[in-house]
């Protein structure tokens, strides 16, 4: 198979002793990222991305993957001990994850998270492998229309998959659009929406938005609520390890489903924090211990888990192969390959096979040191959480503006982090998503570009979008997707009308 | 929770407020948006739709949306506190020190500023001794420093005290 000696070669541009320091390095910093409140997976790869540019492309998507691994991993760690979720994926875990710390069964716990995590992940990884040449060569065939349909079903999927109130997430989302729009036109080159001001020329720069969002607005949060740490000790050693893995197997069936429900809603943009409350929702539904759930049962932990991290994973299917981030940190990843002058899509795979096959095989890679890391070092990162948050809060304040400064060396821009942050806080107390609003920001330009390029070809008919069935078939999917919880209270009742209960 | 109305004062502003104002400022940056658009064109130019055409559709649908919000916001009952005032001091907290912070960076170089404010933090919010307050808000600039300059190559801002010292 092709795709098996492709992959065989990524593990040779891997397999250096740079890339595996860098790996390592990411790793470590990543799981530090997902315990400390304030800095998640997405902003810390955005704070660090200026300080890759200088690096080979391949280096620095290692790095930066695997700080995406790492913060994976760390949010299970402050959800199992402190009871609080380092990301929003984790939420989940905590549900069962805390009682058995508070049942002095922290290891098990940790260790039934961390490998789960890892089955999920590889899980995802070796979909990806047998996928991406697939969907690469269907993608070779997408002119802008189908592109826009892609795009349109990204963001319809937010719109009906997601917990907040639908008028939420499109007002989130259509002001993430109207943000990307300002400044220069990509298509004619010309100015708008400025207003006369030169700060404005270069429009917002998402990375500003998702340090601001995600960063400062976790902090406000996070200082609103008095959060302090009182977490449960964690001693994991190798007989804990050992007796969870036996016990393991069990659950196979459980794993398998969060395994596919993860896949499904990664590559769906739906991402990976619905698809850990999905899995664990099916899991306490199925399970014969599913009256127990909430108490303790470790079932509870690897149904989210699995799924967090498939989900987290299988992002990056989408982004590499099509440009479409799956989630808020695979948006960040698609800007720093965009830096680096790597176009995502179909071409990627053609053009930059060393780069492509060399960031599936660091996966593997990064996901196998990421559990080995995270099992040998619980108590270290355990100990970062107890550290004041009187220290740690204006230490993460400071990272964060100088983050935000790097990224055009611009001080505007530390401003404009600070002003984002503010509205962030807002936003996350009245329920409005950031996801979305970040993702359109991100692909506002290359969403519009198809929009109009479309609408060129056809002459201004809106009608192109459904001219033939592959564009028509995708467009049906996100209409689908859109009117999801209304289409599904449908097929509820006409089930139910089948078979009365 | 619990909140009761009659007690004296109200203990925080209500989630209906915020939500109301949250939906009015979208509805404003959709309405700017819209005026933008307008002010770029929204008809069909030489090279397809001009510049305003999309981010006009974008920021109707904004104020559409936003119409929603607010109407949903007044229906939320006032009961639902948005937060208590002591949380939101608690918040304010940070906000003040982060925008004279910002705002000072452009002038004093962000070695300085980052300084000034992680001592402010320990001194004032943390009541920690000033040893350590020293401590951790000279290294934090100087390991800045050394990553960011020497390792990375990425020049930060600096001002008045990086040029006493030469650097």
């Amino acid at each position: 198979m092709e795709g098996i000696s492709d992959l065989l070669h990524g593990f040779s541009v891997v397999l250096s002793w740079t890339n595996f320091f860098y790996m390592l390095v990411g790793i470590i910093l990543g799981v530090i990222i997902g315990v400390l409140p304030g800095l998640g997976g997405a902003n810390g790869v955005a704070i660090l991305l200026p300080l890759t540019f200088s690096m080979p492309p391949t280096s620095a998507i290692i790095l930066l993957s695997c700080i995406y691994w790492g913060a994976l991993f760390g949010g299970a760690i402050t959800s199992i001990l402190f009871n609080i979720p380092g990301e929003p994926w984790s939420v989940a875990t905590t549900f069962d994850g805390h009682p058995m710390a508070q049942k002095g069964q922290a290891g098990e716990a940790l260790t039934a998270a961390f490998t789960s995590s890892f089955i999920g992940a590889l899980f995802a990884v070796i979909v990806i492998t047998l996928a991406a040449p697939l969907v690469a060569s269907f993608a070779l065939q997408f002119g802008p229309a189908e592109k826009f349909s892609v795009f349109f079903l990204a963001f319809c999927s937010f719109v009906g998959m997601g917990k907040e109130p639908p008028a939420k997430t499109i007002a989130a989302m259509m002001l993430g659009f109207a943000l990307a729009a300002v400044g220069t036109d990509t298509v004619t080159g010309s100015l708008r929406l400025t207003f006369g001001s030169t700060e404005l020329l270069g429009g917002f720069d998402f990375l500003i938005a998702v340090i601001g969002l995600f960063g400062i607005g976790e902090i406000l949060l996070t200082m609103e609520e008095g959060l302090s740490f009182r977490g449960k000790a964690a001693a994991i050693n190798p007989t804990v390890v050992w007796q969870t893995w036996k016990g393991l197997p069990r659950y196979w069936l459980t794993m398998l489903r969060s395994c596919l429900i993860g896949c499904w809603m990664g590559i769906t943009p739906a991402g990976a924090t619905p698809a850990s409350f999905m899995s664990y929702g099916i899991a306490k539904r199925s399970s014969k211990d599913g009256g127990k759930f909430g108490t303790g049962e470790i079932e509870g932990v690897i149904a989210p888990e699995t799924a967090a991290h498939a989900a987290g994973t299988s992002a990056l299917l989408p982004m590499l192969a099509l440009g479409v981030p799956g989630s808020p940190t695979a948006a960040v990843l698609l800007g720093g390959l965009l830096i680096w002058g790597l176009q995502p899509g179909p071409l990627l795979f053609v053009e930059q096979k060393d780069f492509v096959w060399g960031l599936i095989a660091s996966m593997y890679l990064g996901n196998i040191v990421g559990l080995a890391v995270v099992l040998t070092m619980v108590p270290v990162f355990a100990a970062i959480l107890r550290v004041p948050f009187g220290i740690i809060a204006p230490i993460i304040l400071v990272i964060c503006a100088i983050g935000a400064y790097t990224v055009h060396n611009n001080s505007f821009d530390v401003i404009m982090m600070l002003v984002f942050g503010v509205v962030g806080y807002f936003f996350k107390k009245c329920n409005y998503p950031l996801a979305p609003l970040v993702l359109a920001i991100v692909l506002g330009d290359k969403a519009e570009e198809a929009f109009r390029q479309s609408l060129l070809i056809s002459g201004g008919s809106v009608s192109v979008f459904w001219s033939s069935g592959l564009v028509g078939t995708i467009m049906a999917l996100g209409l689908v997707a859109l009117f999801w919880p209304a289409v599904s209270n449908l097929l509820g009742r006409l089930f139910r009308q089948r078979s009365p209960a | 929770m619990s909140n009761t109305p009659q007690a004296s004062g109200t203990p925080g502003p209500r989630q209906r407020t915020v939500e109301a104002c949250v939906a009015l400022f979208v509805l404003a940056l959709g309405t700017i948006t819209i005026i933008g658009s307008l002010q770029a064109g929204i008809g069909w130019g030489e090279e397809g739709p001009k510049s305003g055409f999309f981010p006009f559709w974008v920021g109707l649908i904004v104020v559409l949306a936003s119409v929603v919000n607010f109407v949903r916001a007044v229906a939320i009952s006032p009961r639902r506190l948005f937060a208590e005032w002591s949380q939101l001091a608690e918040v304010r907290k940070i906000v003040v020190p982060m925008a004279i912070y910002v705002s000072a960076v452009p002038w004093l170089g962000i070695y300085l500023s980052s300084a000034l404010l992680i001592a402010g933090f320990m001194r004032w919010l943390g009541r920690y001794g000033w040893p350590l307050t020293l401590c951790i808000s000279l290294s934090l600039p100087v390991l800045t420093y050394v990553t960011f300059e020497r390792w990375f190559l990425v020049p930060l801002p600096k001002g008045p005290i990086e040029d006493w010292l030469g650097l």
